[in-house]
Formats: C-alpha cells, structure tokens, sequence
C-alpha cells in the first residue's frame, strides 16, 4: 500500500527488518578499527576479530593466515546472511534481494569472460568469483566465443537476459569489448533496479532512488575518468551512462565531452551534493576520489537506517558489509606488508 | 526488639552473602599456580583492571593465542573422529599425569601434521581410485552404447523420421539437420563419441547446455550408474549418470569437451572395439584392487592415528580450556613491571576469605616462591556482586527470581518465601489431586533418573523441565493438598475423610435437587463435602469460598511483602536512612486498613463454611457494610500519611546532615531526595502515596486470579469428565467406549496437564513478580560469577 507501510510492511517484512537491524549492529565500529589498526600480524587481527560477529567463521583456520583467507571468509558470513534473508523473504522482498545480487553476477560474468580470454584456468577463475554472484552454469562461460554466444549459450537462463539487449554484437570478444559490455550490463541493471524500487512505491522508493542515483552519477563520473584518451567515441561514452540520477540528462551532456580529470570537476562541482566531494581534491587528483565517493556511500547508506518500513535497509546493510571486507582486506594486506603507515588511506570507518 | 532481631539465626538465603574486594599482589613465578589453584576453588570474582585494553595487547595475549589454536586443532581432530565414525570413550583421567602446556602442545601440533598428511594422501588416492572406479563404470554402461547404437542405426532414424512428419510443433531447421545428419553410417564420416560420467544433479543442465553449444547437433545417451560414488570433499555417496555423447566436428569436439570440464563430468574414451574394451577392463578392474587395497590400509591407519588422539581427546581439551581460562584471567590482573608482580582484585564472599588464603599459601609454596602473595582487604566503593548459596531445590526458586532481577546486594531474598509461596498459588490454581497425582509422577521420574539425567545434554524444552524439577515437585505435592481440599479427583469428588454431612430429606431423593439435603450430622472433616458436587449451589458455594480464600491469600503475601519493605528499610536505613524508614511505617500503618477489612471477611467466611446457605444473604449485608468501610477511613488514613510525611521529612532533614559524613553509594538515592524542593517532595509523596492505594485495590484484586484459574480449571475438568467420558460410558458399544478413553485421556494430559499447568504457572509467576516483589524488591543488584574451572565446563558443552 503506498504510503502506508507502516500499516501493512511487518507482515511479511518485519521478521527480516529485525534480523537486518541485528546484522547492522554487528559491523565494527571505528573503536574496531582502531585496534585493528594497531595490529602487530594477521593472527592478532583474528584474535579481534574472533570476538566479533566474524568469530565463528575465522576461528577454525589453522595459524599462518592469510589476507585471502580472511576476506573468504568475512565474505562467507556474508553470504550466510544474505542466504537466510532470502529464504526468510517474501514476494516482493525476495525479488529486491535477488536484485542485490545482480551486480555481482555482471562482475563474475566479466571476470571469467576476461580470463578466459588471457587464457586463464576456469576453475581459478571460479575461486576468484564474489560468491553472491553464483550461477549455475558459469563455468559454461568459458565456451563462449564471441557475445552472442555468450548470450545464447548461457546466460539466457540468468537474470542478466534482459539486459543484454543492447549490446549483442557478433564480434569477437576483447578487453574493450567486456569492458563497454559491463558497463551497459550495469546500465541497464540499474534502470531496471531503480525502476523496481519505483513500483514498489512508499519509503523504498525514496531511499533507493537516492542509493541507485547516487550509484549511477558515480558510475558516470568513473566511466568518465576512465575512458579519458581511450577511442571510446563521445556517443558510445554518453550511451554508458545510465538515464536516471542527479546528472541526468544535462550532466551527461557535459561529462561526454569531458577530455580531463580537471574538466569532470567542473562539471560536478555544478551539483552541490558532489560539490563537497570534489573540493576535498587538489586538483589533477582523481586517487582520492574513490575513497571520497566510498565515504559519501556510506553515509548515505548509514542514513538509510534511518527510517522504518523500508527494503532500503538491506541493500544498505549488504553495501556496508562489502565496504567493511573491503576496509579488512586493506588492514590485513597493509599488516601483512608492514605498511601500516598507510593504512588510513582507503578504511572508510562507518560508525 | 532490634537486639532480638538481630540475635536472628542467619540464614544464607535471607540475604545475600556478604562480599569483600580484596586484593592479591601475585608475585609473577607463583601467578600462574594461584590463579589455577583460585580457579579449583571457584570462590573469587575478578575484576577486569586492563579494560581499556584491546585484547591483543594484554600481556598474555601470546598465551591466549596458543591455547586458541590448540583448541582449534582439537576442534580440528574432534571433526575427524566424527567423520570417521569413531567412538572414543576417555580412558580414566587418573592414569594420565597432567600434561604441561608446551608438550601438549608440540603433540597436538605432531598429530595434526600426521593427520593432515594422510588426509592429502588419502585424498589423493581416492581421486584416483574415484576416477579409475568411473572409468570402469563408463567401460560397462558406454560399451552397451556402442553396440546397440550400430545395430540399431537405421531403425533409430526411421523412427526419427516418423516422429518429425507426425509433430508439426518441432522446429523445422533442427530437425533437418538431424535428418541431414542421421544418414550417414556411423563409423564413416566425422561422427564421433565422448563417454563419461557426471553428477545426476547435473545432467539435464548438462544435457540443454550441449544441446544448445552444438545447435542440437549431438545424440545424448545416458544411464545410471549402479554403483554410487563417494565425494572425497563431503564423504558422502553421490549418484553419478554415465553418459555418450554423439557428434560430428572438431569444433564441436573443444566446446564439448570444455563444457564437460564446466560442469566436472570426466570424460573417458573408450575405444569401439570390443577386445579392446574386454582388455581396458580387465586393467582397470586389476588396479581398482590395487588401490582399494591401498586406501583400506591408510583407513586402518587413520583410525588408528584418530584413536590414539580420540583416547585423551576430552582430557585435553578440558586442559586447554582451563589454561584458556587461566591466562584470560590473567589478562584481567594488572602488571607491574619494577616490582615483578602482578595486582589483581576481585570479589569473594566474606567466609571464603580463610580459604583463599590457604590455597594462596599452598601455591606459593607449590612453586618454591620466595615470596608469598600477598592478599589483602579492601575498601569498596561500587556495590557489591549478589551472591546466593543455594542447593538443588532453592535454585530453581532462585532462578525464578532472578529472572524478575538480581537482587541488590543483601537485600532480602523473596526465593526463601517462594520456596512455599510459590507452589502454593499455583496449587490454588490448579487443585485437582488427579492432576496433581500425574505432575506428582512425572516429577518423581525426573528425580529417579536424576542422575542419569543431568549428565546428558537435554533438548531445550526437557531441560527446561529438569531444571524445574523440584518445583515441579512441591507444585504437585501442594496441588494434591489443595485437591482435597476442593476434593476433586478428575473433578470427581471422593468421600476420603468420612461420609458426608448431608443426607436426602427422604429415601427416595426425589426432591435432591429442588428442596435440598439435610445436615445430619459433623461437618466434613477435612476439605468440601461431596456432597456440594451437582448441587444447584454448587457454583456459588465454591465460588464464594475460592474468592475470599484467593483475597486472603493475597492479602497475606502482599503483607508479608511490605513486612519485608520494612525489615529492607530498617536493615539499610539503620545507618543512613531515616527517611525509609518512616515511609515504611506510614505504608504499613495503611495496610492495617486492609487488615481491619481482612477480620470481617474472615468471620464471614468462617460462618458461611461452618454454616448454611441462607447465611450467603448475611455475607452479603457485611459485604454491604464493608463498602464504607473501605471507603470512610481512605481519607482520614491519607492523611495520616501526609502527617507522618511532613513529621518524616523534618527528620530525613536532620538525618542529611550527619549522613553527608558517610559515603556509602547505597544512600546517593536518599541524597538526591532530600535535596529537592518540599512541595516536590510533598508532590512526590502524595503521587507514590495515591499509587500504593491505588496499587493495593488493584492488587487485591489481581489475586482474584486465583479464583479465576481454579474455577476455570474445574469446570473444564468436569466438561471432560461428563460430556466425553460419562457421556461415551453410556453407550454399549465398546468403539465408543474407546473413544471416549482416548479422547479423555489426550484431554487430560494436553489441556489439563499442559497448558493449564503452563497458565497456572505463569499466573503464579506473575503474582510473585508484580504483585509480591512489586512491593519490596529493588532487584538491581549483579550476580556473583566467580572464577571456577566447575563453571567452565558447563558454559562450553
């Protein structure tokens, strides 16, 4: 019922609201990530972890750990959460988690089409996937040839269908090629995301409209950024950007005819949300910028827990847990590598 | 009076035990001996001095860190023992010397190093074995394939043909090809085969993905595999499907291949001649032996390796997590580096004190330490930790309380009363000596097998039970006493203590139930005649009895609550609190008006049960009186209590000045008080004052509950009793007879048994905790968790 969740949503959504509110508690905090910081080695920062929500899942790995078995296995909670939330979820709460997902399928589905390409094992390949991003047939990938192939072979059966309208094309796949590929994958994802938040109507729609805006004019920015001084042609760069979002369609314009990182700026600085992002760059700086939208994320999404009666809450909370693996994998690797020095560069702390 | 009250034998449960902080200043040599001695002893709450400090950076963080990975290693072998099936009964704990630490762990590190290297191996091996057991299974099924498949070529492609001209419905373009394909003799052109063997979860993926790769150009055969497969990664059978694969290309050859890759199917190829294939098998067969040979002994091996380990398993475990245990604690003690000691503090009960000492001094001495610990009194500033010595019928009492809230340190203990109280309300509720007699059996079940019973782990719920056990108990025992009271057996009244008083006017008893029976002689002895049962007044007789029974009732708990609130006041305010004090008295001065009304009743109830019914019409007329009654002296009693409150707090006034001397942190309450303004004072008197009137009205009334449940508990068991059973036995079929028995009987033992046992219950709980406590019990306090190797053990299983 629109505008009346809070008549209606706990029902069938309250269950799974408290459970993700429980979840949201267990991210660490930045007392956490203090101590973490002042870590000496991997095996202190399992013993922090251990009395953490990651406890259980860390504490059976034999003593000489590493980075990578760390991430495994945060990612593992992860998805152990993920996984019951869905199966707890109802329509149309289930479709919203699947929906969460989805990018990490472009993902797994770029990175095996690319290993494949440099001719790279398919079971290593498999290992690398973020396991949220799972299909069945994904190994099949492999085969494919060219994107047709791709599209007809295997990822028919997937959710990613639809979105490859656009960009089935007989030619032969090469780095470009997946590259423009991902991007249009996620394109046209997030219009269909932004369009089923839409339609669900009420308090998700609002927050998730701001979300996915947010996610598409930084996708827009970084296709920018990226594409600067390759031969991508300005119509192909325009066609990358999704249509919907704060930079829609006038930021666009502008963005497609950007030829440097200074000209981007000028662009953005014209929107006052990414106003504060930008001049906290000297210019000719874009290293930074990454970290800068991470933080603007965050807060956006911790803002997303604000309100009540909403499916928000769980594309934030799953945001925020691969924001805090993210923070863990570069703890873990700056201790392991003894640059500790260097660690505040990229933890976005979020509470 | 106060000497007599205080010449008072003590009682351990009255109140909590009384605690000390102490401090132990631990030379560094002897630290570890006396915190594992002080953990044998269980008597001594640490507290947490390094609580600024993450846990890695204490000074046995390297400590904690071995025992963790110890344990994980014995996590590590208990999984093994599981998964290989073993059961590893502990040898006897006596026959083995405490191990040390760094040896148990340089064992516990050979063992997993053993373990694991077989692992590999025999993971290794049962790759193979798998691999050559699949091959052996695709010789057998695919070469049934091959021969059938030649043979019956040319019918297969007529049948083809008959099927595509019959079905419009199926694409034209595919099943020309096949049409284009089919001619073509088998072993002539590019047409070739891939066998082998695949999960059957698998298949039809498996299947559509090569229909798809090869546009449809491929013929899939497939069967199932008789024999099933073990996973080497979960040990579990898995059904494979054997599968041959017919195509033609080379293309389609790579794509094939690589998408049997994909979905982990191993392909084998097999030749097409026959003596070739007899041959193969005959190979294959000769080192499926061999290996199967091969991975019987690393079994063996393996489960004698996990045996050794599985023999001192729980042993070693319950070692390292004591030493866990140790350093964890020691963690909590501060270090001082200069003078090469630790300092810890901590809570004991004040009679443990000698003990301590005496394993201080048997550990300085265990470890040839110089100097001794030094062990010392201190003065508290924050409130002590409530401690309670209980045995195995007060703790479930115990844990009903603290449920509500732990009690604040040496305040009085409302389980002591509970002990009584507690199964009495619920009897009240549920007094029925039938049902009563069934609780009382399953409760002495639980106690027969106690001991069997607390040695294993129990499902929730059971344990639930167990641990109410003896409170199950009592609730029977004072059920069956409150059963005959009301004298009902499955709600049927018995003629136990005599016949009973009253007798039909005539012998035909026509007129029982219109005009009455006749008193003839003394009244039932003990409980309600049985000859109530039936009456028309039956009801009402009840009734009246149960209601002022269950105000009675409550009246007296809810005294004996304020009596407590008082002895509570007198024992704090003594020293330091003048103010409590009189706020007592004027709350039990109030509760006098409800004692002046309680006399009344009680006459009248007295009469009604020694008397008559028309005597009902004389309860009604002192109910009448009783109304101003309670209504005339409200005021008058109000204001009373406003009077003493003024008289009061001049004297807290006076009391403040000498108190500010005292810094006990019980009195910052009465401080914050006494410092408010009087009308706020007055106003906040005169609120708490309109409350507790209030409050006792409405409590009184809560205990009507009483009333209630039991009615609803007879009435229901009547129901049963006449309309199933009485109702079934009247007939002269024996199926309904039946019938009715069982459904009594599930009657009973669900309703009746469980869930009014359950409401009954809960309703008890509920007048203890709101309407008995709510009167005296703070309930703030923290409980005692000393430092006990006892405990450990439970909080892990």
């Amino acid at each position: 019922m629109y505008g009346f969740e809070a008549l209606t949503f706990n029902i069938h959504g309250g269950y799974l609201e408290a459970i993700v509110r429980g979840h949201r508690a267990g991210l660490l905090t930045t007392a956490d990530y203090n101590n973490l910081c002042q870590c000496e080695n991997l095996d202190d920062i399992k013993m922090h972890l251990s009395a953490t929500k990651y406890g259980s899942y860390l504490q059976n790995e034999p003593s000489p750990l590493h980075t990578t078995t760390i991430v495994e296995k945060c990612t593992l909670k992860l998805v152990d959460d993920y996984k019951h939330m869905l199966c707890q979820a109802t329509e149309p709460m289930s479709t919203f988690l699947e929906y969460i997902r989805y990018g990490h399928m472009i993902d797994n589905v770029v990175l095996i089409v690319t290993g494949t390409l440099h001719e790279r094992d398919v079971q290593e390949l498999i290992e690398k996937c973020h396991p949220l991003g799972m299909f069945d047939s994904i190994a099949t990938l492999a085969v494919a040839q060219n994107m047709r192939e791709l599209y007809r072979l295997v990822l028919v059966d997937t959710p990613l269908a639809p979105y490859f309208s656009e960009c089935l094309t007989s030619e032969d796949l090469d780095d470009m090629n997946i590259e423009i590929m991902r991007n249009t994958l996620y394109k046209a994802y997030l219009e269909d995301f932004y369009k089923f938040c839409q339609k669900l109507g009420g308090a998700t729609a609002e927050i998730m409209s701001d979300l996915l805006a947010f996610e598409a004019d930084r996708r827009a920015v970084n296709i920018t950024i990226n594409s600067i001084g390759t031969e991508l042609t300005r119509e192909d760069r325009k066609k990358l950007y999704s249509n919907f979002g704060l930079l829609y369609p006038y930021g666009h314009e502008e963005l497609a005819i950007c030829e440097d990182i200074d000209q981007v700026r000028g662009v953005m600085e014209k929107y006052p949300p990414y106003q504060a992002i930008f001049s906290k760059m000297s210019y000719g700086e874009s290293q930074m910028l990454d970290k800068a939208f991470y933080e603007e994320e965050v807060r956006r999404l911790c803002l997303a827990f604000e309100q009540q009666f909403h499916y928000g809450v769980f594309f934030a909370y799953m945001r925020l847990r691969e924001q805090e693996i993210r923070n863990l994998m570069w703890i873990s690797e700056c201790v392991a590598q003894n640059q500790k020095s260097r660690i505040h560069d990229s933890v976005v702390y979020m509470f | 009076m106060d000497d007599l009250l205080d010449k008072l034998p003590e009682m351990d449960l009255m109140r909590s035990e009384k605690m000390t902080l102490v401090q132990l200043i631990i030379p560094v040599e002897s630290a570890h001996r006396s915190v594992t001695y002080l953990g044998e002893l269980g008597l001594l709450q640490f507290r947490d001095l390094n609580a600024d400090k993450s846990p890695f950076q204490r000074t046995f963080a390297t400590q904690v860190k071995r025992c963790g990975e110890m344990s994980r290693k014995l996590r590590f072998f208990k999984d093994q023992i599981d998964k290989a099936g073993l059961r590893c009964l502990p040898r006897r704990h006596e026959l083995e010397p405490d191990i040390e630490l760094g040896d148990l762990e340089r064992k516990l590190a050979d063992h997993e190093h053993e373990v694991l290297e077989m692992n590999s191996n025999s993971e290794k091996l049962r790759q193979t074995y798998n691999e050559l057991l699949g091959f052996k299974i695709v010789l057998q099924k695919a070469s049934g394939f091959l021969v059938s498949s030649n043979a019956h070529a040319i019918g297969d492609e007529t049948e083809l043909r008959e099927s595509t001209y019959s079905n419009n419905g199926f694409i034209e373009s595919s099943s020309l090809l096949e049409q284009e394909m089919k001619p073509e003799p088998l072993n002539q052109s590019g047409l070739r085969f891939i066998s082998g063997i695949i999960n059957k979860d698998k298949l039809l993926r498996f299947e559509r993905m090569l229909f798809r790769a090869t546009r449809g150009n491929m013929l899939f055969n497939q069967t199932p595999s008789d024999e099933e497969i073990m996973d080497p990664s979960t040990s579990e059978m898995v059904e494979k499907i054997v599968f041959v694969v017919f195509f033609s290309g080379e293309q389609a050859r790579t794509k094939i291949l690589k998408i049997c890759e994909a979905f982990g199917a191993n392909c084998y190829s097999v030749p097409e001649d026959t003596t070739k294939q007899r041959q193969l098998t005959r190979e294959v067969l000769s080192r499926l032996s061999d290996l199967e040979a091969t991975l019987d002994a690393g079994t063996r091996h393996w489960n004698n390796a996990l045996n050794a380990v599985g023999y001192s398993l729980t042993k070693w475990v319950t070692t390292v997590r004591r030493e866990k245990a140790v350093y964890d604690t020691l963690n909590m003690l501060n270090f001082d580096v200069t003078k090469k000691c630790l300092v810890g503090e901590g809570w004991c009960p004040t009679f443990a004190k000698t003990q301590i000492h005496e394993v201080l001094q048997r550990a300085t001495s265990d470890s040839n330490s110089q100097v001794g610990v030094i062990f010392h009194v201190m003065h508290a500033v924050e409130s002590p930790p409530t401690y309670f010595r209980t045995n195995k019928l007060t703790n479930a009492f115990q844990e009903i309380i603290d449920a509500y809230g732990v009690a604040r340190y040496q305040e009085a203990n409302p389980a002591v009363y509970s002990v009584v109280t507690y199964p009495f309300l619920f009897a009240v509720m549920f007094g029925d000596w039938g049902h009563g007699l069934c609780l009382l059996l399953g409760a002495l079940y639980l106690l027969a097998r106690e001991r069997k019973l607390s040695k294993q782990k129990l499902g929730s719920f059971m344990e639930m039970l167990f641990g109410g056990r003896y409170v199950i108990l009592l609730m029977a025992l004072f059920s069956i006493y409150c059963g005959l009271i009301y004298n009902e057996f499955f709600s049927v009244p018995f003629h136990i203590f005599g016949g009973s008083a009253y007798k039909c006017r005539d012998t035909t008893c026509s007129d029982a139930y219109t005009a009455g029976l006749v008193k003839y002689r003394d009244p039932y002895p003990f409980g309600v005649d049985p000859s109530w049962r039936g009456s028309r007044s039956e009801l009402p007789y009840l009734n009246s009895l149960k209601m002022k029974m269950s105000i009675l009732l409550g009246i007296a708990q809810m005294n004996l609550g304020l009596i407590l609130s008082f002895f509570n006041a007198r024992f704090f305010g003594s020293s330091l609190d003048i103010r409590w004090c009189t706020g007592s008295q004027a709350d039990l001065y109030h509760v006098m008006i409800y004692m002046f009304l309680s006399p009344t009743e009680e006459l009248g109830e007295n009469e009604l049960f020694w008397g008559q019914r028309p005597l009902q019409i004389l309860l009604l007329l002192m109910a009448f009186i009783a109304v101003p009654w309670m209504l005339f002296p409200k005021p008058f009693a109000l204001r009373k209590i406003h009077m003493e409150r003024f008289q009061g707090r001049t004297y807290g006034l006076l009391g403040t000045s000498e108190e500010d001397l005292d810094v006990e942190p019980d009195s910052a309450r009465s401080h914050q008080g006494e410092e408010f303004n009087i009308s706020e004072i007055f106003v906040h008197q005169l609120i708490h004052s309109i409350e507790f009137v209030l409050g006792s009205v409405s409590n009184t009334a809560s205990y009507l509950r009483l009333w209630a449940l039991s009615l609803a508990h007879s009435e229901l068991s009547t129901v049963f009793y006449e309309k199933v059973l009485l109702l079934a036995w009247g007939y002269e079929n024996i199926l309904i007879r039946l019938i009715g028995v069982v459904v009594f009987a599930f009657a009973t033992a669900f309703i009746l048994l469980m869930m009014e046992t359950l409401s009954a219950f809960l309703h008890a709980l509920r007048l203890h905790w709101v309407e008995f406590m709510g009167k005296f019990f703070h309930g703030d306090g923290y409980k005692f968790v000393p430092f006990s190797f006892a405990l450990l053990s439970d909080d892990n299983e």
